[in-house]
Formats: C-alpha cells, sequence, structure tokens
C-alpha cells in the first residue's frame, strides 16, 4: 500500500510540475479571447446561425460533408429548409456545396475558402467567435482588411456592413507589467505583444463606422453564428453527451452489483 | 450439454485448454490495483478489433476519399460516430493500459526468472501496438495524419547510405501518397492485428506456463500445499476469484473510458488533435508538428539528440535502442529480490528518476522546444533551448536507469522476503 501512495504522490508533484511549466514561460505575444457565448441546446440560436451561414458563408466556403437534410436535427422541417436555406437546388438529401471553383477562388481572392464542415473543431468556437469580432481597416492589405485573430487573412469582412467598421488602436508602454496592467483594464479581444526597443504594445479595437447592428447585436448575430457551426462541426454531439450520462448511470448500477457479487464470493478468501 | 462437450472433448482439447488458461489456474491471491491492466488490456484489444471490422466496413483507403469517408462515418453512418470514438479513443486508453500494465512489471519485478518469455512477448506486443497506432494514424488522411507519418518515415531516411532508398520503399512512392496510405491500410487492418494476436496468445501461454508473480514478488509454486485444496497456500483459483474481481475494475475503466469517449472525446487534443480536422495537404506543413502523445516520450529523445557528423540517424539510434532496451531487462536485475517492497533505496531511487524521466520527455515531446526558453547570458549553456537541454539529461537518466542496473541491483541493501504473501 505504502508503494501505491508513493506513485500517487509522485504523479501528483509531476501534473503539478507540467501545468505550471507553461505558466512561466509565456513570453510571446499573448491575446486574450472572449469565450463565445453558445449553448449546444439552443436551437433557435443555431437556426438563426444557419440563415446567416447561407446568406453571407456558403457563397465562397463549403460545408461539403453537412447535408442539409440533417438540419432538421434543429427543429426545421424539410420544406422549411427547402424555401428558406436552399438556393441553388432541391434536393434535401445534398450537401453544402458552392458553385465558385477552386481556380476562380484563388485568382479572386488569393487562396482557396477552405470548407467550413469542421471549422469549428480545427479552430474551436471561442477562437471563431472572436475572429468575426477582430476585423479591422487595414489599408496595407490587398483586401482591405485585416484581423487581430488572423492577422494578414485573406479573407475581407464580410459582416462589415452588420457589425462596422472597426479600427486598430495600439499603445505602447514602456514595461511589460504596465502594458499588462493595461490589457487587464481594457474591455473585449486584446493582444498583447513585445514591441520595438523593449517595448510592449497592447493592440484592441475601436468601434469607427457603425453598421445596422449595435455591438450588442452584431455579438448576439456572430454567438448565433458560432452555435451553428459548433454544431456543423459534430452533429451528434448532443447526442453523444446525453448518451454518455446514460450510459455512466448503467455503470453505476452494474458497478454495485459487479462490487457485490466480487465481495460475496471473497469471503472465502483468507 | 455436457454429451456435447464430451463429445467435443475427444476430438479437440476445449476443457482442457479453457482450465490451464483460466478454468484451473491458480493465481496468488494478493493481486492488488496495478493487476487489473492486463485483462483490461485484452478487453481493449477485442473492443478495437471489433470497432475496426466496423469502420473498415465504411472507410474508403483512397487518398481522395478517406478524410471524407471519416466524415461520412461520423455523420451519416448509424452510430458511426460511436464507432469512431470508441476506436479513437480505445487507441489512446490502450496505450493508458498497456504503460500501467509495464510498470506494474518493473515494480514487482515481474520480467524476472521465470518470466523472461513472457515479458519478451509483451515486449514485441508493445512494438505491434506502437507500428498498429502508427499506421491507423494515416488513414483518417488529415494533417497530423500526413505530417506524422511524414516525420516517421523520414526518421528511416536518416539511415546512412540506403536511407533514401528505404524512405522510397516503405512509401512506396516518393512521398506520402495514395500508395502509402493504401499499404498502411493493410498494415492497419490485416498484418499487424495477425501478429499482434499470436503475440497475445503466446504471452498469455507463458504467464500461465509459469504462473503469474506477485506484489510480493514471493514464487507460491515452491510453498507447500494446503492438504485440504491442493493449492499452494497462498494461491486461489483465478476462476471465479478474479474473474468476478476483473468484472470489477472493467466496470470502473468503462466508466473511465465513457468519461473520455462521450464527454472530450478529443481530451483536449490529446487524442484527436485539432490540426487532424484538416484534410491532408501535401504543400503545407503545419507550424507544430507532434505525435499523438503515447510516442512524445521517444519523439523528445529524438529531437534532443544533437546531428553528429553530419548526420540525424543518432536521433533515430536512440530513440530505437530506448523501446528496445526493455526486453534485456530480465538480464539487467541482479537484485536479490522481485518486488519493490523488499528492494532497497537505490532501486526505489532509479526508478523514480525512469518515472520522472519518462513523463517529462513526454510532456516535452508534445511541446515546442521553445516553451522554457533560453538561457541567459553569462551561463555556460548561452543561447540554448532550456528544454532541449533538460530533455538531454533525461535520456540520460532514462538509459542509465537500465545500463547501471546490474550495479545499483546488485548492491541494493534489500530486506527479507516473507515466506507468505502480505495481502
Amino acid at each position: 500500500m505504502t508503494t501505491m501512495k508513493w506513485c500517487t504522490t509522485l504523479v501528483a508533484a509531476l501534473l503539478l510540475a507540467a501545468a505550471a511549466g507553461p505558466a512561466v514561460a509565456a513570453t510571446g505575444a499573448d491575446l486574450r479571447l472572449e469565450p463565445a457565448p453558445i449553448n449546444r441546446l439552443d436551437a433557435a440560436s443555431q437556426q438563426r446561425g444557419v440563415r446567416t451561414f447561407v446568406n453571407y458563408c456558403l457563397n465562397c466556403h463549403s460545408a461539403r460533408y453537412m447535408r442539409y437534410n440533417r438540419l432538421t436535427d434543429l427543429g426545421l422541417d424539410v420544406a422549411m429548409i427547402q424555401d428558406n436555406l436552399m438556393f441553388a437546388s432541391n434536393k434535401i438529401g445534398e450537401t453544402m456545396t458552392v458553385a465558385m471553383t477552386p481556380a476562380d477562388a484563388k485568382a479572386w481572392f488569393g487562396v482557396v475558402p477552405p470548407d467550413l464542415t469542421v471549422v469549428a473543431r480545427v479552430r474551436g468556437a471561442d477562437w471563431l467567435y472572436n475572429y468575426f469580432l477582430g476585423f479591422y481597416k487595414d489599408d496595407g492589405s490587398p483586401s482591405g482588411w485585416n484581423n487581430l485573430v488572423f492577422p494578414n487573412v485573406s479573407m475581407p469582412h464580410v459582416l462589415a456592413g452588420l457589425g462596422g467598421v472597426n479600427r486598430l488602436a495600439r499603445v505602447e508602454y514602456k514595461t511589460f507589467d504596465e502594458a499588462k496592467a493595461a490589457a487587464l483594464a481594457a474591455k473585449g479581444l486584446v493582444l498583447l505583444a513585445p514591441a520595438k526597443e523593449h517595448k510592449y504594445a497592447v493592440e484592441a479595437l475601436v468601434l469607427d463606422t457603425p453598421g445596422t447592428l449595435t455591438p450588442v447585436e452584431y455579438q448576439a448575430m456572430v454567438a448565433d453564428l458560432v452555435n451553428y457551426l459548433d454544431y456543423m462541426g459534430e452533429p451528434a454531439k448532443n447526442k453523444r453527451i446525453g448518451l454518455g450520462l446514460i450510459v455512466l448511470l448503467y455503470l453505476g448500477v452494474l458497478f454495485v452489483f459487479a462490487y457485490w457479487m466480487k465481495r460475496e464470493y471473497w469471503k472465502d478468501v483468507h | 450439454m455436457q454429451k456435447l462437450l464430451t463429445w467435443i472433448d475427444d476430438r479437440f482439447p476445449l476443457t482442457a485448454l479453457w482450465e490451464s488458461q483460466w478454468g484451473k489456474y491458480v493465481a496468488p491471491k494478493n493481486f492488488n490495483f496495478w493487476y487489473y491492466f492486463g485483462s483490461l488490456a485484452a478487453l481493449v484489444l477485442v473492443m478495437q478489433i471489433v470497432t475496426g471490422i466496423f469502420l473498415t466496413m465504411n472507410y474508403k483507403a483512397d487518398a481522395a476519399k478517406a478524410f471524407e469517408s471519416v466524415e461520412y462515418i461520423m455523420r451519416d453512418v448509424s452510430w458511426g460516430w460511436l464507432i469512431r470514438y470508441m476506436h479513437s479513443t480505445g487507441a489512446s486508453m490502450f496505450f493508458v493500459v498497456v504503460y500501467l500494465h509495464m510498470f506494474r512489471g518493473l515494480m514487482y519485478g515481474s520480467y524476472r526468472k521465470p518470466r523472461e518469455l513472457t515479458w519478451i512477448f509483451g515486449c514485441l506486443i508493445y512494438l505491434c501496438l506502437m507500428a498498429e497506432a502508427f499506421f491507423g494514424y494515416l488513414l483518417p488522411w488529415g494533417q497530423m495524419s500526413y505530417w506524422g507519418a511524414q516525420v516517421i518515415v523520414n526518421l528511416f531516411s536518416a539511415v546512412p547510405i540506403i536511407g533514401e532508398d528505404l524512405g522510397v520503399w516503405i512509401r512506396g512512392d516518393y512521398t506520402i501518397s495514395d500508395t502509402t496510405l493504401n499499404r498502411f491500410f493493410a498494415f492497419h487492418v490485416v498484418a499487424v492485428p495477425l501478429v499482434l494476436l499470436g503475440l497475445v496468445m503466446a504471452h498469455l501461454m507463458a504467464l500461465h506456463e509459469t504462473g503469474s508473480n506477485n506484489p510480493d514478488g514471493i514464487e507460491i509454486k515452491k510453498q507447500p500445499k494446503d492438504p485440504v485444496t491442493g493449492l499452494p497456500l497462498d494461491g486461489i483459483n483465478s476462476h471465479p476469484y478474479y474473474t468476478v474481481k476483473d468484472i470489477v475494475g472493467v466496470v470502473v475503466f468503462l466508466a473511465v473510458f465513457s468519461i473520455v469517449m462521450f464527454f472530450v472525446p478529443d481530451m483536449g487534443g490529446y487524442f484527436l488533435e485539432a490540426n487532424n480536422f484538416i484534410p491532408a495537404d501535401p504543400l503545407k506543413t503545419p507550424v507544430h508538428i507532434a505525435p499523438v502523445w503515447y510516442f512524445t516520450p521517444y519523439y523528445a529523445m529524438l529531437r534532443a539528440v544533437p546531428s553528429f557528423l553530419g548526420s540525424q540517424f543518432w536521433g533515430v539510434i536512440v530513440m530505437g535502442v530506448a523501446v528496445l532496451i526493455f526486453f534485456a531487462l530480465p538480464w539487467l536485475d541482479r537484485g536479490a529480490v522481485k518486488s519493490i517492497r523488499y528492494r532497497g533505496v537505490q532501486y526505489k531511487l532509479w526508478l523514480a528518476a525512469f518515472v520522472v524521466s519518462f513523463l517529462v520527455l513526454g510532456y516535452l515531446g508534445v511541446v515546442p522546444i521553445t516553451i522554457w526558453g533560453q538561457f541567459a547570458d553569462g551561463f555556460p549553456l548561452y543561447g540554448a533551448d532550456k528544454a532541449t537541454v533538460v530533455a538531454r539529461v533525461l535520456t540520460v537518466v532514462y538509459f542509465l536507469f537500465f545500463l547501471l542496473m546490474p550495479w545499483y541491483t546488485a548492491r541494493d541493501k534489500t530486506k527479507p522476503v516473507p515466506e507468505r504473501v502480505t495481502g
């Protein structure tokens, strides 16, 4: 028994050391992301999200592993999907493809817009949420846009008409501590990065020209969109978690009987 | 029923086989927590084979279709997501279980005479498992699949003189391609599993021949027999006693497995990497390529070994020897006792150092080498990456655990081993 205790202590110490390691080491650029306010059980939010998705994203980006009829998961029926979300075809079993060819896309944007079916699994919901909030005007870039979360991104700010136009606000500080204090005091998306001459820069975004939505409305719209992308990345997620609870409950009951049986049998071992 | 059994037994040793392998197998009565992982490894093996069969029914081993077919399984195949997650979680859990099983062997000296062959079959199983994991990881055809395979095949290309040709021979092409995917698929679903199953049978037969070791390292076969039962004093029938005990272990293990599979199937990127949800792109190298966690201790060693005489091959050798050195364990250990319970302080310290180096190397293998920054001016190691220096030191510790073993185990002050097991 003492051996086990000794091993447990050792493992615990190592886990602590591993956890402390990266925290001490953070010296590069540090981006603070806002947590994405999404809820996997909020089907109404995902319905609003898919509307934004087919209207704004699905012109350039495909979702070629996602079938339209799968959207019935979100409480939509086939007629609703065909009437409101399908523009090119009416075949409900089709996947979300786009008409733009990869060659055209390459010529127009410099890169082929990636397929978005599983983008939430690549980037994570928080990254996506901040990405949509991170666009700002940059006359130096080919598209006229840049992004705090994805520097030098090729994609223009498609949602600018709704969300408005941001400008980059950059302040430099002499010491890391001053910069850190400023970054902590700032709201929303903040980037803290080493700057020239041993200074530290804090970058955040300021709304220059408002869009048709207020910032709060825009954030809600983006959250809905991300909620949809998160669903699309793994449509079986709700089923998975629901089934998991049942399985654990079953195993809990099984454990009682298994343990009881073991104890009964082992009564004659001395 | 009895008539049928007699009919079979007259023609095939069914009852004899069952009794020799489990039904009448006598095991020490003092197995503790660490003795669950053998049966659990067998359980995971069966799960991997069964889920693998169902995956094979829907997967396409074709560079143009592989990624898509995995998403097809995740979305359109009935319960496909569950089968796939069982298989991907099972892969990682297999290594969790096997590492704990091996560590048990280290602690209680299970590799020592007369169980050398059981240990060697076990080491071969471990090698097979690594091959199986490596081949299987290419199949989803994501970015990490592709570039991970690239890195590993390049290890073989680092062999002097024949390396280039060896790389082409393994890939069947000049780059990782559709040809590579097809042959890896063949290895993953047919060749390696066949060898694995044969080795598992050999491992179990060898074990049931010598009998199991136990936490006290006492040979129960040498004990006097109980006059009533005819069994060694500390022996019990594995059936039903360990059958019912292992069932409890299985239920607890399945609960842990389920927590991962149902609630965090990607385990924060350790079991399923985020980059592997991007289809393989031969033109785009990911910034940070890390193997899946169970290979990272060896990967950290590979990166830590400096190139010498203009060749990276030394790192490959170190990595290979680090795995193969386990085979030599039965002959390196000269201790008077088997179990850590009766060993002296030297063995305990070396084992602790080994565990620390294995785990920290495992951590360093998943992070970039710049993780802890560089040494500052003035220090003799000026400019070197701290993580690389630590990895080098730990690689040396890892090897010293084995290489110095004949001395420290022989000189260690051991405690007397009792006649009977201590529970």
